[in-house]
């Protein structure tokens, strides 16, 4: 198993870093697929692992002095709120219907990437 | 910073938190072009955006753990693995044609897509409700 989550890991760098899009979209998927979590499980752990990411990301970038900390305020506080508000809605979506909505995120992403 | 550009971030943060909170994703995705509309440039808005996405995905991520649904281990080893992953995407980046690959990524999301729509529309029994 720590075969296939390591794997998962290595294909979210790869693609967070050459799409610019965060790792999430890719994790929630393959955890799915690979490690056999429930959706829920799935969302939740990919949170989880996004932290360990982002944190290092984020200090490599503001090492060379590329952050705007009032930025990320600005926007990440309210973040926060919507965050907890969504795990909050998520545990009111069945099993079935969350992975039905993440399908049809992926979608719009992957259209948008396409008509760029 | 005038009242607009501060009501518009405090508004697609709020936004990108909820698709953060529901899907599991960092929020980027929204993330970006907020700053980008707010005035910073590309790498400054993909730098800022990571710093937002930390507090975000932590409260997801602990909201989660009360839930019982974050695997901390499986997190943290998916985690620390892309950050190896995201040096080697920069190799990549460098080497092969980025429009290219823009494309191909976005056939895979949408079969990816087609396929959770596939498995989504079966029975429960494989990915049985949480509650």
């Amino acid at each position: 198993m720590t075969t296939r989550l390591a794997l998962i890991g290595l294909v979210a760098g790869v693609f967070s870093t050459v799409f610019g899009v965060g790792g999430g979209i890719v994790v929630v998927p393959l955890l799915i697929a690979l490690a056999a979590l429930p959706t829920h499980a799935a969302a939740a752990t990919s949170l989880g692992a996004i932290l360990v990411t982002a944190t290092a990301g984020a200090v490599l970038y503001a090492v060379r002095g590329e952050v705007r900390p009032g930025y990320a305020l600005l926007v990440g506080l309210p973040a926060v709120g919507g965050a907890l508000l969504g795990t909050h809605l998520q545990q009111r979506l069945s099993g079935r219907a969350l992975t039905l909505a993440f399908s049809a995120l992926l979608a719009v992403i992957g259209v948008r990437l396409l008509a760029l | 910073m005038s009242a607009w550009a501060i009501a518009a971030g405090l508004c697609l943060g709020l936004a990108a938190g909820v698709l953060s909170g529901i899907f599991g994703v960092g929020g980027g995705i929204l993330f970006v072009p907020t700053l980008l509309l707010l005035g910073l440039g590309q790498v400054e808005a993909s730098a800022t955006s990571l710093l937002a996405i930390v507090p975000t995905a932590a409260a997801g991520a602990y909201r989660q753990r009360a839930y019982g649904n974050l695997r901390a281990r499986a997190a943290l080893v998916v985690g620390g693995v892309s950050i190896v992953g995201a040096e080697l995407g920069v190799q990549i980046a460098t080497r092969i044609d980025e429009d290219l690959l823009r494309r191909a990524f976005g056939v895979l999301l949408l079969v990816v897509a087609l396929r959770l729509a596939l498995t989504g529309a079966r029975p429960a029994r494989r990915y049985p409700d949480v509650s």
